[in-house]
C-alpha cells in the first residue's frame, strides 16, 4: 500500500485512534507484544463496528498479531500506521485470495443458481448478471423460480425486458420451474441459464430442502449466495447454513452503494471460503461489476464513510456564503457580518465531526483544531454579533457606551466581553487593510476566538487555528474554504479512483427519475 | 366517525376478545363493528387463521429458543468473573447490539456488581434484562447517573386520529429489501380487521412490478389501492390517494414508498416531499414507520438517523425476526434516535405481524 494512494488517507481516522492509545509504540525499536495488544484492541473494535462477525474478528486479529509480532519498526510509517498496514494487507488477502475464474460448461447451458435471504437483492442481481453476460456477447436465459413473493416473476420479466434477456417461468412450483427452465434454455440454445429463487431463511428446513432440490434438478455450475452488504453478525450463520445445503461457489455482495462498512463480506468469505465474485453497487442494471478486495478492505476499515460524508459535507457547507466571505476577507472588506457567517460555517464543520478526519485534502492540524472547537464559544460570540443592528455590524465604530450595554444585555454577556470583541475586531481590520490581500489577517481573526474562553487552553486555540487557517501558515483564507476544497478534492479523487462506477465528476450518483433501469452501455 | 384518542398505548400482547389478530392501534372509535364480525378472507391457499392473537413471545418462541445460551450459562455460574463478562459481551455483540452500546451496558453492570448491588447468577441475568428493557423503553437504565436525555417512555401505539374527512396516512419508509410492501399487507389486514376502511397507495413508482406486488396485497386484505404510472411521481400517487380517501371516506391510507438507501441525498429529498404532500389537507400523517430488517448490522443506526431527520420517523417495524438475526441494533436506535419499535415482522404471511414486546425481545436476544 503506497502512502501516496488515496487509501492511505482513509486510515487517518483509525490511525489517530491507535496513536492515542499506543503512543508508547514509538519509544521502542520493535513492536512489542503488549503494545501490539493495545493496538489490536482498537482494530478489534473497528472491525466489530464494521459488522465483522465476532469469531471472524478474533481469528483475524490473531493472524495479524502473528504477522506483526516482532516486526521491526518501519522508518516511513508510524507504528500505528504500520499495524494498520498489516491489517489492510491481511484483510485484502482474506477477501481476495484466489479469485473465481469463470469458466463455462462444455455442454451449454452453464447453469447459475442464486440463493439467499429475503430482500438480499437476488432478483435484481439475476437481471444484472444476465445483462453483464449479454454484454460479453453471451446469450443467457433468465428463469423466474420465485413463486413465493407476489409479482416477483413480473419484476424479473420487466428487468429482463430492459436487459434484452428473455425470462422463463410457469405458475407451478419452484423445482418444476427450474427444471423446465433449464429445458427451455437447452431448447433455445442458450449458453447461460440463470435461476432466480425465492428468499428463504436458513433455518427454514422445508425451504432449504426446496432449494436443494432446485440444485439437484439443475446441477448448477455456479451457485451464488447473494448477501446484503449491511448484514450484521448474522451473516455467518446464514452463509454457513446455505453453504452446507448447497456447496456454494461464490458470493454476490449487494447494496454497496450505501454506507454500510460491509464487514459481512469478510465474515462470509472467511467462513465459507469461497470468493466474493461480484459487487452490486446500485439499482441500475449497469451497477454491477467484479468484486475488488482491496477496495473492500479500505471500506471495512472506514473508507466507505468518506463517500457519504463527502455528500454530507457538501450539504452542510453553504458554498456561496463561504466563498463570499472569503473574498471579502481577501479584499479587506471583512465585517462583523462576515465574521458571523464564518462562525456559522465553522459550527457546521464541528457538526460534521468525524467527517473531517476522513476527508483527503484536509490537514491534520485543521482536523485537530476542529475537533477542539467548543460550540458554546461560537454561540457566545455569535450572540453578541446578533444583538447588534445591521448598521452596527457594518460599522462597529458607531457602537457607543449605551449601545454596547444594550448589546451586552441582549446577548447575555458582559460589556467587557463586548468591548474585547470590538477591540480585537478593530485590530484585525487594521491588519487586514495593511496586509497583502488579507494574508496576515487570519492571525488576528483567530485571536477573536480566544476572547470569551475565560478558560483559555485548547478550545480557544482551536477556534483560532480554525478561523485563521493558521494551520497552513495562513496560506488559505480560513478553514471553511479549506474544507470546501477538501471536499471537492475528495469527491474528485474518489470519482477518479473508480470506487463509484459510473460516478463522474462528483460524489453524487444521481438516480434517474422517471427513467427506469437501463441496460449497461457498451464498453 | 368519532375521533379516537391519539397516542393511547396499545395493549401489548393482551388477547382480543375474539380470535382476531391483536389490535395494534389506539382503541377503536365508538361503535365499531366488533372485529370478529368483519370477515377477512384468507389469502388464496391459506388456511383460516388459528384462534387466539399471536403474541410476540408465542411467535418468536416457535421460531427459536427463548432459553439457553448465555442466560442458562450465567444462571449456572455462581460468581462473576472475567469469563462472565466475556460471555455477556459475546452475547450482546452477536446480537448486533454494537460495540459502544455493549461496552456501556456492561460498564454499568460492572459498577453495580462492584457496588454489591448485584451478585452473580440469576441476579446478574435479571439486572442485565432490566437494563436492556429499560433502554428499549426509552428510560435511562437503572443505576445510570441521570443520563443526558430526559426519560421519555416509548409510545408503541399506532396513532390514528380518525378525524372526519381527514384520512390518516401511515407512511412506510426504509432502504431496499427490508419488507415495506409485505409489512403494509400485514398492517392492512389488521386494520381492516379493526373495522377501518383502508386504502393502499402504491407510491413506489420505481421498482419493477412494485404496484403489482402491492395490488396482490390489496386483494388479499380487502383494502383498496391507488396506483400511479411506472416511473411517475410518487408524490402524485400519494396526493391522489389522499384525495380519494377523503372523497370516499376511507379512514386510513397506507403509503408504500420505494426502497432507498439513506445515503442517496436526492432520494431522501424526494421522500421529504412525499411526506409533505401526504400531510397536506385533507391528509394527516400520523405515523411514519421505518421498516428495518433484523439482519441489519450497525448501519441500522445510520438509517434510523437519516430517515428520522428527513421525515420524522415515529416508529420502527423490525422485520424478519423469525430468522437467526437478533435485531439488537434497535436498542441503539431507541437510545440515540429516540424512535421506538412498534411492530415486529415474523414471516411473510399476512398475519405475521405482532406488537413489540421489549421483554420477550430481550429474552430472545440473550437466548441461544
Amino acid at each position: 500500500m503506497c502512502p501516496g494512494s488515496l487509501s492511505f488517507h482513509m486510515f487517518d481516522a483509525l490511525s489517530e485512534r491507535l496513536e492515542r492509545v499506543a503512543g508508547r509504540l514509538r519509544s521502542r525499536g520493535r513492536l512489542s507484544e503488549a503494545d501490539l495488544d493495545e493496538a489490536l484492541r482498537e482494530i478489534r473494535s473497528a472491525l466489530l463496528e464494521a459488522d465483522v462477525e465476532l469469531g471472524v474478528v478474533r481469528r483475524f486479529v490473531d493472524s495479524v498479531r502473528q504477522r506483526c509480532a516482532g516486526e521491526a519498526l518501519s522508518r516511513s510509517l508510524t507504528p500505528a500506521q504500520q499495524v494498520i498496514r498489516s491489517v489492510h494487507e491481511e484483510l485484502t488477502r482474506v477477501l481476495g485470495g484466489e479469485t473465481l475464474k469463470l469458466t463455462y460448461a462444455p455442454r451449454p447451458p452453464t447453469v447459475v443458481v442464486l440463493a439467499g435471504l429475503q430482500g438480499s437483492g437476488k432478483t435484481t442481481a439475476a437481471a444484472k448478471l444476465a445483462a453483464w453476460w449479454k454484454h460479453q456477447g453471451r446469450n443467457p436465459l433468465l428463469v423466474g423460480a420465485d413463486l413465493q413473493r407476489p409479482a416477483a416473476v413480473e419484476q424479473l420479466r420487466i428487468l429482463g425486458r430492459q436487459a434484452g434477456v428473455r425470462v422463463y417461468s410457469e405458475p407451478t412450483d419452484p423445482v418444476a420451474v427450474a427444471s423446465a427452465g433449464l429445458e427451455e434454455a437447452r431448447r433455445l440454445g442458450r449458453d447461460l441459464c440463470i435461476v432466480d429463487t425465492a428468499g428463504r431463511l436458513a433455518i427454514d428446513e422445508e425451504l432449504m430442502d426446496e432449494v436443494r432440490r432446485i440444485a439437484a434438478v439443475t446441477q448448477p455450475h455456479y451457485t451464488f449466495l447473494v448477501v446484503d452488504a449491511m448484514t450484521g453478525q448474522d451473516a455467518v450463520a446464514t452463509a454457513t447454513a446455505f453453504h452446507q445445503a448447497l456447496d456454494l461457489d461464490g458470493v454476490i455482495l449487494t447494496k454497496l452503494d450505501g454506507d454500510a462498512r460491509g464487514g459481512a463480506a469478510l465474515s462470509v468469505k472467511e467462513v465459507v471460503g469461497r470468493p466474493i465474485v461480484f459487487a452490486s453497487t446500485g439499482e441500475r442494471l449497469g451497477d454491477f461489476d467484479l468484486f475488488h478486495p482491496d477496495r473492500m478492505a479500505d471500506r471495512i476499515l472506514g473508507m466507505g464513510d468518506v463517500l457519504t460524508l463527502i455528500e454530507q459535507a457538501e450539504r452542510a457547507m453553504d458554498r456561496d456564503a463561504v466563498e463570499k466571505s472569503a473574498t471579502r476577507l481577501m479584499e479587506g472588506r471583512f465585517t462583523l457580518e462576515d465574521f458571523l457567517e464564518q462562525l456559522q460555517q465553522v459550527k457546521k464543520l464541528g457538526s460534521l465531526g468525524g467527517v473531517l478526519k476522513l476527508l483527503p485534502g484536509v490537514s491534520r492540524e485543521l482536523r485537530q483544531a476542529a475537533g477542539q472547537v467548543d460550540d458554546r464559544e461560537l454561540d457566545r460570540v455569535a450572540a453578541i454579533i446578533r444583538s447588534m443592528t445591521p448598521a452596527e455590524r457594518h460599522d462597529p465604530s458607531i457602537l457607543d457606551g449605551s449601545r454596547r450595554v444594550r448589546v451586552a444585555r441582549g446577548s447575555g454577556r458582559t460589556t467587557q466581553e463586548v468591548n474585547a470583541l470590538l477591540k480585537q475586531f478593530r485590530e484585525m481590520q487594521k491588519m487586514m487593510k495593511g496586509g497583502a490581500g488579507g494574508m496576515t489577517a487570519p492571525a488576528g481573526l483567530g485571536r477573536l476566538g480566544g476572547l470569551l474562553g475565560g478558560r483559555g487552553g485548547p478550545p480557544a486555540a482551536g477556534l483560532q487555528e480554525l478561523l485563521s487557517g493558521a494551520a497552513d501558515g495562513g496560506r488559505s483564507p480560513g478553514a471553511p474554504r479549506q474544507l470546501l476544497q477538501g471536499v471537492k478534492t475528495g469527491a474528485d479523487e474518489l470519482a477518479g479512483s473508480g470506487l463509484r462506477p459510473g460516478a463522474k465528476g462528483g460524489a453524487r450518483n444521481k438516480k434517474k427519475k422517471g427513467g427506469r433501469v437501463t441496460p449497461p452501455k457498451a464498453r | 366517525m368519532a375521533p379516537a384518542p391519539t397516542g393511547a398505548p396499545a395493549p401489548t400482547g393482551a388477547p382480543a376478545p375474539t380470535g382476531a389478530p391483536a389490535p395494534t392501534g389506539a382503541p377503536a372509535p365508538a361503535d365499531p363493528p366488533a372485529p370478529a364480525d368483519v370477515a377477512v378472507p384468507p389469502a388464496p391457499g391459506e388456511e383460516a387463521a388459528p384462534p387466539g392473537p399471536p403474541t410476540f413471545r408465542d411467535r418468536l418462541g416457535k421460531a427459536r429458543s427463548l432459553f439457553g445460551g448465555v442466560v442458562t450459562s450465567l444462571r449456572a455460574r455462581g460468581g462473576v468473573d472475567a469469563a462472565t463478562w466475556e460471555q455477556l459481551e459475546e452475547a450482546l455483540i452477536r446480537a448486533d447490539v454494537g460495540v459502544g452500546a455493549t461496552e456501556r451496558v456492561l460498564a454499568r453492570l460492572r459498577e453495580r456488581v462492584a457496588a454489591r448491588e448485584v451478585a452473580g447468577g440469576e441476579q446478574l441475568v435479571q439486572a442485565l434484562r432490566q437494563d436492556l428493557v429499560a433502554l428499549l423503553s426509552g428510560m435511562p437504565a437503572p443505576g445510570a447517573n441521570g443520563g443526558r436525555r430526559p426519560p421519555a417512555p416509548a409510545d408503541r401505539s399506532l396513532r390514528f386520529a380518525g378525524a372526519s374527512g381527514r384520512p390518516d396516512v401511515w407512511l412506510f419508509v426504509g432502504v431496499n429489501g427490508v419488507g415495506k410492501t409485505t409489512t403494509i399487507g400485514k398492517v392492512a389486514r389488521q386494520q381492516v380487521a379493526l373495522g377501518r376502511s383502508v386504502l393502499l397507495a402504491a407510491a413506489d413508482t420505481f421498482r419493477a412490478a412494485a404496484g403489482d406486488q402491492l395490488a396482490t396485497w390489496a386483494e388479499r386484505t380487502g383494502a383498496e389501492i391507488v396506483r400511479g404510472t411506472e416511473g411517475g411521481d410518487p408524490s402524485a400517487v400519494v396526493f391522489d390517494a389522499v384525495q380519494r380517501a377523503a372523497a370516499r371516506g376511507n379512514d386510513l391510507v397506507l403509503a408504500d414508498t420505494a426502497g432507498r438507501l439513506h445515503t442517496k441525498v436526492n432520494l431522501v429529498e424526494e421522500l421529504r416531499k412525499i411526506r409533505r404532500v401526504a400531510d397536506r389537507d385533507p391528509g394527516h400523517v400520523s405515523e411514519v414507520l421505518l421498516v428495518l430488517d433484523a439482519t441489519t448490522g450497525q448501519n441500522g443506526l445510520a438509517q434510523a438517523r437519516t430517515f428520522t431527520e428527513a421525515v420524522d420517523v415515529t416508529g420502527v417495524v423490525l422485520t424478519k425476526l423469525d430468522g437467526t438475526a437478533k435485531g439488537g441494533v434497535v436498542i441503539g436506535i431507541q437510545q440515540h434516535v429516540g424512535v421506538p419499535v412498534k411492530l415486529v415482522g415474523l414471516g411473510e404471511g399476512p398475519d405475521d405481524l405482532v406488537p413489540f414486546d421489549p421483554e420477550a425481545f430481550v429474552d430472545a436476544l440473550l437466548a441461544g
